[in-house]
C-alpha cells in the first residue's frame, strides 16, 4: 500500500517544510487540525454535504464517442468542468475555508494566478462567510480583468502584485508575507498540491475524490480499470487528485501532460519536471525552473493556471519513482485538442484540460484502439474563450471590458 | 572558537551589544555593495551580513526586495556574493551569507560552504531553512568550520526553540516580530519575551532583528539582546541616497548612531 508523505511531511527526497520559522508552529497547528477534522464524522460528513448541495459533486464521468473515434481510444472525461465555479479547485477551496471556520479564524488569504482559485477562494469565502483577500501578480490582473471583476463581485479584496515578474510565484510570496504577520486570524487558502507540509496532502485529500469517483465510475461503466488516467499538471491538484485513486493499481499508466509553451527545447515552456531540476521553492523541494544559480525562472504557457515555474513534490516523488510518467504538451499540440474537443463534443474545455486532452491523444497512437484512456477535464473553457479566440482568429479587434484594460 | 565567538566574548567584556549590519552583494552594484560594507564597518558595525540576492525572497519586505531586484538585474552571481564575502572579511568584521536555501543547494552545499571557509566568511543565516531540513548544512558547516545561525520567532514553542538554539552556532536569530523584514517606527514587545524566553534554554549569545532602524530602538533592543540586527534602514541608506558619496555617508552615519546604541550609554 502506498503511504506517503512520511510524518515531517517527505515524500521521498521531496517535500519538507522550507519556510520561515516564524510559520512553522502554524504549520504544525494546521497540519494536527486537518488531521483531526479528517478524522471527525461531523465535519466530512458536512464537507460532503456542501459538495453534494453546494459544488455539484460528485461529476459525472462521460464517454466522449465522437472524441474517442478522432483519437483511436475510448476516450472517458471526468467532468470536473461542471463543478460549481467551473473547475475541480472547488472541492480543495471548501474543504479548506470549513477547516478555517472549524479553527476559527475569520480573515482568509489566497493566491491567484489566472484567477480560477481566486474565484474559488472568492467563492467559498461568500458562503461561509469569511474575510477574502486575494493576491494575484499585477501583469495577470491586467489579463484576467473578468475574473478580478468575479473576485469582487463575490465580495474579495483583489490586491494586485507588483514585485518581481508579477504573475503567479509573486502573488504567492506576497501571500506567504501577508501571512507571516497575520497567521494568528488568517488562514492561507493554498491553491495547488504544493507548498510547505501539510498542504500538498491536504490538497490531495481535498482534491482525491476526483479519482475515487472516477475510479468507482469507470468500473460501472467498463467493468474494468482503465489503461491510462491523464490529467494535466501546473502546481499539480488536479492530478494528484485523480491519480491517487489508482497509485495501487498498478496496471493503470497514470499521466501527467506538463505545459510545454512553445516547446521545451526553447525554453518558454511550464514543464517543470519534464525540463526542470531538483531545488527548493514556495517551501518545498521539488523539480522547478531555475538558472545556474538558484534563481527561479518565468515560466511560459497559453494557459495561465500551468503557468507555474514549480510543481507539487509528491509528483516530484512519483516521477522519480517511476509510478506516473510526465511529458509535455506544446501550446499548438494543446489548442488543437481544445479545437477537437469543442468541434466533437461541444464542449469548450479550459486550456489546461486542453493539455491533458492532447496528452490523450499522443497516448492513444501508443496504447491503441482497444485502450480505455480516462482524462480528467478539471475546467471549462469560459474563461479561456477570449484567449483561444485570440489564438484562432476568431477576434478582429480586442474587446475592450472597461476603460483602459483590455483583455 | 569562532570569530564570531570570539566577538562576543569581547562585547560581553565591554558591557555592549554587538552591532550587526546586514547589506546585498551586488546592490547598487558588486564595487559599491564592498564600499557600503567598508562605510558601515568604518561606522562601527561588529558583524556583516552580506545578502545573496534571491528572486523569491518571501521574508523580506519591500526595501530589501527592491535591492535583491536591482542587485540580479545587475548581474550579481553567486561567486559574485563570495567576492564581497572576501571583501568584507578583509575589514577584520566576521562576516556571515544571509541568504534563502536554493541557491545554496544549486550552488552544492559542500562547494558552497567551502568556498565561504576560503573567502573569510564565518557561516551562514538561513531564514528558510530550519534545523529540521539542515542535516547536509550543518555536516557542512561543521567540516568547514562555519557557524549556522538558525532564526527562532514569537510563534516557535519552547520546544522549538530549545532545539533550534542547540542546532545553532555563533548566535541566535531572534525576529522580534511576526512579520518580514523593513524599518518600524517602534520596536517590538514581542522582542523581550522571545529572549527571555530563549534565556531559559540556552546560554548561547541571542541578536534580535527585525524593525531596527535608529541608535534609540538601537538602545531599547540592547538592554536585553547580546546583539542588535540591522538590515532595511541601511539598505534605505543606498536607496534614498542622490549619489554614491553621500549613500556611503548615510550609511556611516548610520552605523555610527547605532553602534552609540549597542553601547548601551
Amino acid at each position: 500500500m502506498y503511504a506517503q508523505p512520511d510524518p515531517t511531511g517527505h515524500f521521498g527526497r521531496f517535500g519538507g517544510r522550507f519556510m520561515p520559522e516564524a510559520l512553522i508552529a502554524p504549520l504544525d497547528e494546521l497540519d494536527k487540525a486537518w488531521t483531526d477534522a479528517k478524522a471527525d464524522p461531523a465535519f466530512m460528513a458536512e464537507l460532503d454535504r456542501m459538495l453534494r448541495e453546494y459544488a455539484n459533486v460528485p461529476s459525472p464521468l462521460y464517454e466522449a464517442h465522437r472524441f474517442s473515434e478522432a483519437a483511436g481510444a475510448r476516450i472517458l472525461l471526468k467532468r470536473e468542468d461542471l463543478n460549481h465555479t467551473g473547475a475541480h479547485k472547488i472541492r480543495n477551496v471548501i474543504g479548506q475555508a470549513l477547516l478555517a471556520k472549524r479553527i476559527g479564524k475569520p480573515r482568509a488569504i489566497a493566491e491567484t494566478g489566472a484567477g480560477q482559485h481566486g474565484v474559488a477562494s472568492a467563492t467559498a469565502c461568500a458562503y461561509l462567510d469569511l474575510e477574502c483577500v486575494v493576491y494575484m501578480g499585477e501583469l495577470d490582473t491586467q489579463r484576467q480583468a473578468l475574473n478580478v471583476a468575479r473576485m469582487k463581485m463575490l465580495g474579495a479584496e483583489v490586491v494586485p502584485v507588483t514585485t518581481g515578474s508579477r504573475t503567479l510565484k509573486d502573488a504567492i510570496n506576497e501571500a506567504l508575507r501577508d501571512w507571516v504577520a497575520s497567521v494568528d486570524t488568517t488562514s492561507y487558502l493554498f491553491g495547488t498540491a504544493a507548498g510547505p507540509h501539510p498542504f500538498p496532502s491536504m490538497v490531495r485529500d481535498l482534491t482525491r475524490g476526483i479519482g475515487d469517483e472516477a475510479r468507482a465510475q469507470v468500473l460501472e461503466l467498463t467493468g474494468t480499470l482503465p489503461d491510462a488516467a491523464v490529467a494535466c499538471v501546473g502546481g499539480g491538484s488536479n492530478a494528484i487528485g485523480l491519480f491517487t485513486a489508482f497509485i495501487d493499481d498498478a496496471d493503470v499508466k497514470l499521466v501527467g501532460i506538463e505545459a510545454g509553451g512553445d516547446g521545451v527545447e526553447t525554453g518558454r515552456h511550464a514543464a517543470t519536471i519534464t525540463g526542470g531540476d531538483v531545488g527548493v521553492l514556495h517551501g518545498a523541494r521539488s523539480f522547478l525552473l531555475q538558472d545556474e544559480d538558484g534563481q527561479t525562472i518565468e515560466s511560459h504557457s497559453i494557459s495561465a493556471g500551468l503557468d507555474y515555474p514549480g510543481v507539487g513534490p509528491e509528483h516530484s516523488f512519483l516521477a522519480d519513482t517511476g509510478r506516473a510518467s510526465y511529458v509535455p504538451a506544446t501550446d499548438a499540440a494543446a489548442m488543437s485538442a481544445f479545437d477537437l474537443l469543442c468541434k466533437t463534443e461541444g464542449i469548450i474545455p479550459a486550456i489546461e484540460s486542453a493539455h491533458a486532452l492532447a496528452g490523450a491523444l499522443e497516448l492513444a497512437k501508443e496504447l491503441g484502439p482497444d485502450s480505455t484512456i480516462l482524462v480528467n477535464l478539471s475546467g471549462r473553457g469560459d474563461k479561456d474563450v477570449h484567449t483561444a479566440a485570440e489564438y484562432f482568429g476568431l477576434i478582429d479587434e480586442p474587446v475592450v471590458l472597461e476603460q483602459g484594460v483590455e483583455e | 572558537m569562532s570569530a564570531i565567538d570570539e566577538l562576543f566574548v569581547r562585547t560581553r567584556a565591554a558591557n555592549r551589544a554587538a552591532l550587526v549590519g546586514y547589506l546585498p552583494a551586488g546592490f547598487p552594484s558588486k564595487e559599491l555593495s564592498v564600499k557600503a560594507i567598508e562605510a558601515m564597518v568604518d561606522g562601527g558595525v561588529d558583524l556583516v551580513e552580506v545578502g545573496l540576492p534571491y528572486s523569491d525572497p518571501v521574508m523580506d519586505g519591500p526595501t530589501i526586495q527592491a535591492a535583491a531586484d536591482q542587485a540580479l538585474r545587475a548581474g550579481t552571481r553567486t561567486t559574485d556574493v563570495i567576492d564581497v564575502v572576501r571583501a568584507s572579511a578583509a575589514t577584520g568584521a566576521p562576516t556571515v551569507v544571509m541568504t534563502y536555501w536554493n541557491p545554496v543547494e544549486r550552488f552544492g552545499v559542500n562547494r558552497f560552504a567551502e568556498a565561504l571557509a576560503d573567502a573569510g566568511g564565518a557561516g551562514l543565516i538561513t531564514p528558510d531553512l530550519i534545523p529540521d531540513e539542515a542535516g547536509e548544512w550543518v555536516a557542512a558547516s561543521e567540516q568547514y568550520g562555519l557557524d549556522r545561525i538558525f532564526l527562532v520567532a514569537p510563534s516557535s514553542t519552547d520546544a522549538r526553540l530549545a532545539m533550534t538554539a542547540e542546532a545553532a552556532s555563533g548566535f541566535v536569530y531572534a525576529t522580534a516580530v511576526m512579520g518580514v523584514t523593513g524599518a518600524r517606527e517602534q520596536t517590538s514587545a514581542l522582542g523581550p519575551e522571545l529572549v527571555a524566553r530563549l534565556r531559559k534554554v540556552t546560554d548561547k549569545p541571542v541578536g534580535v532583528g527585525l524593525g531596527v532602524s535608529n541608535g534609540d530602538q538601537a538602545r531599547e533592543v540592547a538592554a536585553f539582546a547580546d546583539a542588535v540586527i540591522v538590515g532595511s534602514a541601511l539598505v534605505r541608506c543606498l536607496l534614498d541616497a542622490e549619489d554614491e558619496s553621500a549613500g556611503l555617508e548615510a550609511i556611516r552615519r548610520l552605523a555610527q548612531d547605532l553602534r552609540a546604541g549597542v553601547e548601551r550609554t
